[in-house]
């Protein structure tokens, strides 16, 4: 089984064009019709849904920004019947707004396409064994991976995140072949095999899918030595179903983007214009096939560069490099998604002054997340509990806020670096981005 | 009656110290004693120094963070076992010490503990019950 839809995934490039015109027109209408926020977006353009003939019409239509959609959490955006709804998804939540998506049946079964044809370019099929360790819940990891093995018709072993004793257990119990995790999570998990004295000969993997967070080549190579296996990338957001959007065949030179349902343009952030192919700029998304939760020209501020040169697999979508940084703040920290904002909320709330610095490195494969905190005359007392028991209560609260826990450290006032009196709030030391603008030729 | 103590929070740093010292120094601010807790990360300097309202205000003038906090000042004999009997007596009334550090005078033959304790007036009264004599600052400013 070389594609899961060979017909849809190897469409000639004239024809795909085609049918996204067919369905962005329907798409824009139904939009229109149901999405009032949208509908206000478009008559302040001055675009009637009849303008939009075409795929080449689409930059006529206003951008999406998640601002839009958070203003108008939660109801704002759905654009059928909520009885037609079975199933929300939902963003980490920033400034303690998350974003909120539906889907209808059709929606999942999309979006578990979508993630099945990324498992059958990893080589999947019926006869796989599918560990999917990625979280379950309102992250759209878990589900996404889940729907997408059962489609292809794997056994799926529903792991979840954490308890890395049992991922071991069952991954050598079962015969798991195929593992999808976060990048980060495969290292850990390729160290903690070796731990256990067992080689990557040894465990029954032979492929890995990871993504949502940013990886490098380095560290794919890294994880494919340590667990034996060949490793994919995977790419998505919730605000556009989740994970598969778009997806890595075997040829590991940038991901297929399912054109058939989303169209994909590149822009240039600051002035929204639409660069020509090959452009590094701001990826933006516009689904054509979402009944609940249709976005159009949704800016997802990842930056990257599209390719359509023809890929040895035969497929004929679009390739996406990875994200080679963002256009906006957002920080990816163990595969969650942090802003600042979220921080500087919860140290306000807390009764702090918002003087603090993000610090993120990568330690043996593994974020690591402190925040230095400018001490506060009131949280200071004498003693060294005193001190250390502020920094446990900024740790539980930030946790509760960002999903997972940073180190907190409590610093003397003034001694946050500042660049021209403007405190330095960010400092990542991953360096994670190593494609050149070549990424996409490679082996063509 | 109450001994005053100026806390002071400071990042783990060369030159942390000899900062602070140096402010005091320049405000003519005696220091009669001081510990230091310290951490990895960061420290904690408790001072006994002859002037605390000046001391506050020159410290904070310089951005730093300073707490007063009322401890207990206990006056012992310059001799050795004083502080055993002290604490002993502290120990049978089951008060639990936080922090504890002492400075001799030169001009006098007693020698001077300073403790941190939840309950202040419950050491105070227990330490004066067993004829120990408390200092406040008005005290330290004389010696």
């Amino acid at each position: 089984m070389k594609y899961f839809q060979e017909k849809t995934e190897t469409m000639a490039p004239e024809e795909i064009r085609k049918l996204q015109s067919e369905k962005l027109v329907r798409q824009v209408r139904h939009v229109y019709e149901h999405v009032e926020p949208y509908r206000w977006k478009m008559d302040e353009a001055g675009v009637r849904p009849e303008d939009i003939r075409g795929v080449e019409d689409l930059p006529k239509l206003p951008f999406l920004t998640k601002g839009d959609l958070r203003d108008e959490y939660p109801w704002g955006f759905l654009a059928v019947p909520r009885k037609d709804c079975v199933r929300i998804q939902s963003t980490s939540g920033t400034t303690g707004r998350r974003v909120v998506a539906f889907y209808t049946q059709h929606d999942v079964d999309l979006w578990e396409e979508c993630c099945a044809r990324a498992i059958v370019a990893a080589g999947g099929s019926e006869e796989d064994v599918v560990q999917v360790a990625y979280g379950y819940g309102l992250f759209t990891g878990g589900p996404g991976l889940n729907g997408g093995s059962h489609k292809v018709g794997c056994l799926t072993l529903p792991m979840s995140s954490g308890n890395t004793d049992r991922q071991i257990q069952f991954m050598m119990d079962l015969g798991a072949t195929i593992l999808c995790c976060t990048p980060s999570y495969a290292a850990y998990l390729g160290e903690s095999l070796r731990e256990r004295g067992i080689s990557p000969e040894d465990n029954p993997l032979r492929a890995g899918i990871f993504g949502a967070e940013p990886w490098t080549e380095e560290m794919r190579r890294s994880i494919e030595k340590t667990l034996g296996i060949k490793a994919y990338d995977i790419y998505g957001l919730t605000e556009t179903s989740g994970p598969g959007v778009a997806f890595e065949c075997a040829e590991q030179a940038g991901m297929h983007i399912n054109e058939d349902h989303f169209i994909a343009e590149v822009i240039d952030p600051d002035t929204g214009e639409v660069l020509p192919e090959g452009s590094r700029g701001e990826l933006v998304f516009t689904s054509l096939d979402k009944e609940a939760f249709p976005l159009l020209r949704y800016r997802t501020r990842d930056i990257c560069i599209l390719s359509r040169r023809k890929c040895a697999c035969g497929r004929t979508f679009v390739r996406m490099t990875k994200p080679m940084g963002r256009s906006d703040d957002m920080l990816i920290i163990r595969g969650v998604n942090v802003f600042p904002s979220q921080i500087e909320t919860v140290l306000l709330k807390e009764g702090y002054a918002p003087n603090y610095q993000i610090v993120v490195d990568r330690v043996n494969n593994s974020d690591t997340f402190d925040i230095l905190v400018e001490m506060d005359e009131a949280m200071f007392g004498d003693t060294v509990s005193a001190v250390t028991g502020r920094e446990k209560a900024l740790v539980a609260a930030m946790r509760a806020m960002l999903g997972i826990g940073p180190a907190v450290h409590l610093v003397a006032p003034h001694s946050i670096q500042r660049s021209e009196g403007k405190a330095v709030r960010v400092i990542d030391k991953r360096k994670l981005v190593t494609e050149d603008e070549n990424f996409l030729n490679r082996k063509n | 009656m109450a001994l005053n103590q100026l806390s002071v929070f400071v990042d783990n740093t060369p030159g942390a110290l000899a900062d602070i010292a140096e402010v005091l120094a320049n405000a003519d601010i005696n220091l009669r004693a001081l510990s230091i807790a310290d951490t990895e990360r960061f420290g904690i300097l408790r001072m006994i120094v002859s002037d605390n309202r000046m001391a506050v205000s020159v410290l904070k003038g310089r951005g730093y963070i300073v707490k007063e906090t009322e401890v207990v000042g206990v006056k012992i004999g310059d001799q050795p076992g004083k502080m055993a009997e002290a604490l002993k007596v502290l120990d049978l009334a089951g008060i639990n010490l936080e922090y504890l550090y002492a400075f001799c005078a030169r001009t006098q033959k007693h020698a001077y503990l300073v403790i941190r304790v939840a309950d202040n007036l419950k050491a105070e009264e227990t330490l004066t019950a067993a004829g120990f004599h408390m200092i406040e600052d008005a005290d330290v400013a004389k010696l």
